[in-house]
Parts: structure tokens; sequence; C-alpha cells
């Protein structure tokens, strides 16, 4: 019940690139078609529904107040949180690694069309976004803290492949000249963005 | 001249927000109103400057396949005293931009400006570059926070224009962000080809 709440709540309400802005580099430079914008967002989907389970295990286990004290008593007061994000940048830095090795291995027509926004993935605010909101928002097992993941990733999916489909539509409508190209897609971004606004509040 | 030109190409000609299209989530997330922009804007300069000179420093002992994460580990360290000095003496600043600060790390333009920049120059210009980009980087910030500000609540740097009633919500709220910032970046594109 509370699983399926946080994991549609990350989807729609607190979306990624409608409510918090992340990740809008490469939303805005991968979103020219519909098949790029895809495997982007499940190459983004994967990320988030690893590094954030493991910067959890991470953050209750090594970082946050007292969690060293499984060492023993005199670690009790020992509190490096202060390290979090540097640890969290480390952690996403390595399964991008990971992620692109195994891409390139089986998916190489994949690879070839994402070139260099793989290794991107690691300074996607969305993916830092993640593990940050996490820790913020104290989610307090495993399994939410997956279901935030995983849910936030699908939500980034849904906003890339959604203005992919509609960039693709608008090479052949008439916009302005100086509005063509970026104005128009912050524009559509804004709407879509009201759009998901009428779901505040929905609660399961 | 060199170095005024290496500084103000920050500005206009690369500014980072409007032309490059680098650091969209702290533009977009942050300047629901001017200060806020501001705010963001010089604390991104700060760590620009700083993670430029001392990429710059040690440019050549870095060997060149573990570079990126190299700079990211600079960059992170740069970011978590800004993080602690915004704490300590600007908290009301520290509350609003939240998320925000520790999300400088990510944040392209840094990264960008070390690959591009610091690791292939001298101290000096990468200093004045870290300035300049920097600086482009708050005015944009500040532009599209005072625009956002002043339509939504009706106010300016916090000082009242028109009466609140007859501000738009929404470009307060995120949609009114990628609103305003496309019309920007049209009239800015207008502005170059005129």
């Amino acid at each position: 019940m509370d699983l399926v709440n946080i994991f549609v709540k990350s989807i729609f309400i607190d979306n990624m690139v409608f409510a918090y802005f992340l990740g809008m580099c490469s939303y805005l430079a991968v979103s020219k078609t519909v098949k790029t914008s895809f495997g982007l967002g499940i190459a983004v989907v994967f990320v988030l529904g690893i590094t954030v389970p493991v910067d959890f295990l991470l953050y209750k286990y090594v970082l946050s107040e007292g969690a060293l004290s499984w060492l023993g008593e005199g670690f009790k007061d020992v509190d490096l949180s202060f390290l979090s994000f540097i640890m969290f940048i480390a952690v996403i830095a390595s399964m991008v690694q990971l992620v692109e090795m195994v891409v390139e291995k089986f998916a190489p027509a994949l690879y070839s069309t994402l070139g260099i926004f793989l290794p991107l993935i690691a300074v996607n605010c969305a993916i830092l976004g993640g593990s940050l909101f996490m820790q913020e928002r104290g989610y307090e097992t495993l399994a939410e803290a997956t279901a935030f993941g995983l849910g936030s990733g699908i939500g980034w999916l849904l906003a890339i492949v959604g203005i992919a489909a509609i960039r693709e539509k608008l090479r052949y409508s008439d916009v302005p000249a100086p509005l063509r190209g970026l104005g128009i897609t912050f524009i559509v971004t804004g709407l879509m963005g009201i759009a998901f606004m009428s779901f505040m509040g929905i609660k399961l | 001249m060199n170095q005024w030109k290496n500084f103000s190409k920050g500005f206009f000609k690369e500014n980072a927000v409007f032309t490059l299209l680098l650091g969209m989530c702290p533009t977009l997330g942050v300047t629901s109103s001017a200060i806020n922009g501001l705010g963001m804007g010089l604390a991104t300069t700060f760590v620009l400057v700083m993670a430029n000179l001392v990429i710059s420093l040690i440019k050549d002992f870095i060997p060149e396949k573990v570079r990126i994460p190299a700079f990211i580990v600079v960059i992170a360290t740069f970011v978590t005293i800004v993080e602690m000095l915004m704490q300590a003496y600007t908290p009301a600043l520290y509350e609003s931009l939240g998320l925000f600060i520790p999300l400088i790390v990510v944040n392209c333009i840094v990264l960008g400006r070390a690959e591009a920049f610091a690791s292939k120059n001298s101290v000096g210009a990468s200093i004045v570059d870290g300035l300049g980009m920097g600086l482009g980087f708050a005015m944009a910030l500040t532009m599209l926070g005072s625009v956002r500000e002043l339509l939504g609540s009706g106010k300016l740097f916090n000082v009242s224009i028109y009466p609140e009633d007859y501000g738009m919500l929404v470009f307060v709220l995120a949609p009114g962000a990628f609103i305003a910032l496309g019309y920007m970046i049209a009239i800015i594109d207008k502005m170059k080809k005129a």
C-alpha cells in the first residue's frame, strides 16, 4: 500500500522533470527522436533503480549519525553524513561505468546511438538528485528506497519520451522563427508541466 | 585585451544559460525570485573560480584516463565548502535553495569549464574564465528570477511593485519557469540576429 503510493507519487506528482527540473541537460539534448530518448530513459531508470538502494544502504549503515555502532561501542557517536555527496557521486560514477560496459557488450546499436550521453549520466542531476531526495525524505526501508528510485526513473522516462514525441510532430508545424528549436521546447515542457500539476494531491 | 575578451565572453557570446544551455537544473529550479537567482549565481561563481584555479594547477599531474573523477572530487570539495559557508552565514538563502546547493556538483557548467578550459590553460586565464562564466550565469539567473518574481507575485527583490492579487501564480511554480525561459531564449535569439 505504502510502497505503491511512493511509486506512483514519484512518477506523477514529484516528477523529476516537471516538479524539480532535474536532468534537464540530457532532457533537452537527447529528446529529438523517440527512439534515442527511450534508450536514455531506460538507462536512467536502470541507474536510478540501482544507485538509490545502494546509496540508501551506504547512508543507513555507514554515513548517518550513529550508523557505525555495529562496529562497536567506540563508533557510536561517529557522524559521517558530511561525506554523503562525495560518496554518492562516487557510487554513481562507478555504476554508470558498469552500465556503459554492459550496454556496449550486449546492445552495441544502442551504444552507438547514445554515444556521449551514457558517460554523461554520471553528471545527470536526476541521478544525484534521486539519492539526495532519498536522504532528505528519510525513507525507512530498502523497499521504499527502491520503489522511489524506480518510480523517479520511470517518471523521467515518461517525460523525455513525451517531449520527444511532441518534438517529432513539431517539425511539421509553423513555429515563429525565434522560437524554433529550444524556445518552443521549453514552452511545450511548461504546458506539459501544467498538465502534470493536475495530478497533485492524489493519494493511493 | 585578450583577458578582457576571455572575461566578457561569458556574458553574451558564450553565455552558459542562453546560448550553451548548460546548467539548466539550477537555472529553472531556484529562480522563483530574483534574490534566490543571484545567490545561486554567486555560489556557482565561487565554485567555478576555485575549481578552475585548482584544476589548472594540478592538470599536469592527473593521468588522462581518470581526469573526470578527479575533477568531480575537486568540484565536490568546493561545493561542500560553499554549502557549509552558506549554512553558517546566510541561513535563509540556504533554506530556500535547499537541494540545489549540493547539485552544483553536477552542474554541467562547472565540469564543462574544467574540461574545456582549465585543463588546457594557465592559472590566470582559468580564473578569469571562471569569473566571467560565473558572473554571466549569475546575470542570467537574476534576470530570469526577476521576470518570474515580477509576473508571479508582483514584487522585485522583495519590493512590491503591484498588488500581489494580480500576479500569475503559475510563474512562481515549475511550469512558469519553462515558459518564461522559453520566451527569454527567443528574445535573445531575435536580438542576436538583428
